[in-house]
Parts: C-alpha cells; sequence; structure tokens
C-alpha cells in the first residue's frame, strides 16, 4: 500500500458513495450537486493516475458546463423543489442488471489483474498528450470538432420550434 | 500502486449509471446516470494507461479525452430534446413517452 494507493481507494469511495446518492436521492437538485462530487473525485483519481490534462479537462468540461446545463435543464422544466416520491421505477429490475453488471466487471478485473503492481506513471504534461494529439489522433481530432458543430446545430434546431419540430 | 483499485472503481461506477438508466423516471435524473457511465469508462481508459503497453504513449488518456467531447455533444442534444418534450408534454417522465406514432 502506498500512497497513491491511498489517495485512490479514498477518492474511489468518495466517487462511489457520492454516486449512489445520485441514482437514488428524491431531490432532483440534490443529485446534480453529488454528481459534482462524483465527478470532482474521478478528476482526483486522474490526477493520482497521472492524467494531469484529463483531470483539469474533466473539471472544466464536467463540473462547469455539463453540469450546469443539466441544473438549467432542472430548473426549466420545473422541477418541484422539495423531495419528490415519483423520480423511481420499481428497482429490482435495475439493481439486478446494474448490480450484476458492475460487479461482475468488477470481478472481472479482479480476477485479470489481481494484486498486479505497477510503477506509478510520471505525472503527464499536456506536452506528451498535445503531441500525441496533434500527430496521431490529428484525424479523429478534426472529425471530433465537426461532430460537435453538428451537436450544436442540432441542439438548435431541436430546441427552436419555429425552425425546427413543430407540433 | 496497484491498477486494479481504480479499475474496481470504474467497474462499480458503470454498475451506478446502468441503475440509474434503468431506475430512473426523469429523463434529466437519466442523463445524470449517462455522465456516471461514461466516466466509469474513461476511468478504465486512463487506468489502462498506466497497465497496458502500448505502441503509442498516452493512447489511454487521449480516448479520454474524445469520450469527454463526446458527452458534451450527446449532453447538448440530448438535454434540447427533453427540453422539448416538456414543452410537449408538460412531463419529463421517461415511461409517460408514447410510443406510437403522433399524428
Amino acid at each position: 500500500m502506498t500512497a497513491a494507493d491511498v489517495l485512490l481507494i479514498a477518492l474511489g469511495a468518495i466517487a462511489v458513495g457520492s454516486g449512489v446518492l445520485v441514482v437514488t436521492t428524491k431531490h432532483l437538485v440534490r443529485a446534480g450537486l453529488w454528481l459534482v462530487v462524483t465527478l470532482a473525485a474521478v478528476a482526483g483519481a486522474y490526477l493520482v493516475l497521472g492524467a494531469e490534462l484529463v483531470a483539469w479537462v474533466q473539471v472544466l468540461l464536467y463540473v462547469g458546463a455539463v453540469v450546469i446545463l443539466l441544473l438549467f435543464a432542472v430548473m426549466l422544466t420545473r422541477a418541484p423543489i422539495g423531495a419528490s416520491d415519483d423520480l423511481d421505477r420499481p428497482r429490482w429490475p435495475g439493481v439486478l442488471i446494474g448490480g450484476g453488471a458492475g460487479l461482475g466487471l468488477a470481478a472481472l478485473f479482479v480476477a485479470a489483474y489481481g494484486w498486479m503492481k505497477v510503477p506509478r506513471p510520471p505525472s503527464g504534461t499536456a506536452e506528451r498528450l498535445g503531441e500525441q494529439i496533434f500527430s496521431v489522433w490529428v484525424l479523429p481530432f478534426e472529425v471530433v470538432g465537426v461532430l460537435l458543430l453538428a451537436a450544436l446545430v442540432g441542439a438548435i434546431v431541436v430546441s427552436r420550434p419555429d425552425i425546427g419540430a413543430r407540433r | 500502486m496497484h491498477p486494479v483499485i481504480a479499475y474496481v472503481i470504474a467497474a462499480l461506477l458503470v454498475g451506478l449509471g446502468v441503475y440509474g438508466i434503468l431506475a430512473r423516471r426523469n429523463a434529466i435524473l437519466v442523463l445524470m446516470a449517462v455522465e456516471l457511465l461514461l466516466n466509469g469508462v474513461n476511468l478504465v481508459l486512463v487506468a489502462a494507461d498506466t497497465t497496458v503497453k502500448a505502441a503509442l504513449p498516452a493512447t489511454g488518456q487521449a480516448f479520454a479525452l474524445f469520450v469527454i467531447v463526446l458527452a458534451a455533444a450527446e449532453i447538448g442534444v440530448g438535454l434540447a430534446i427533453v427540453l422539448q418534450l416538456y414543452r410537449m408534454r408538460r412531463s419529463v417522465a421517461v415511461d409517460e413517452v408514447p410510443l406510437e406514432r403522433v399524428p
């Protein structure tokens, strides 16, 4: 057990614990706020794993943009402020399939990797990742840019009733 | 460090995401569960960088960045659809969405 292991276990406990609250809480807004805690803990895990750029992109994009968008949607759909009892369907299929998927995958990983020890990766700077993206992965990078533009236009068309979806 | 810790955390996040997608009625909460699922996938990709000897360095991190961008695009279009659904039906419950063709 090194310091990195202890940090990973602590961050993982925070991430999984607040993730449980995201999918079980009865308050819509609180689900969004617990999602912030989960995403921040996962960003911390990226830092421990030596992926600094990914961690900061996670904080910027997920915590900064995606959660804000979700909270805007919660407000725009006039969600109730207090606890609401009709947020869940019957639970047992979800428990069965979700628990099966999660625990099955976890068992698979434990069987595959066991208690294998690897050297702690050097904390990656943006330079190494940037070189890779702009040399090897430059075509997917451009395609993702086009996809983002398409998603932007699609979101505008879908949400404006005067040019897009008519009743 | 032991990479299996990160892998098990990622697997549990994926399980939680699947549970949320199946058990939640509110479409916005379903989208939040999808974010949990995608975070589990990203954690696997980043952790794979430390264990898998790939031909190129930092491949998993590059893929994780791509997945983050795809998640951003997904949440934009998804929320636009949810808002349009709310505007049409005054409700965002996913099991009240009519499956037959709207005349």
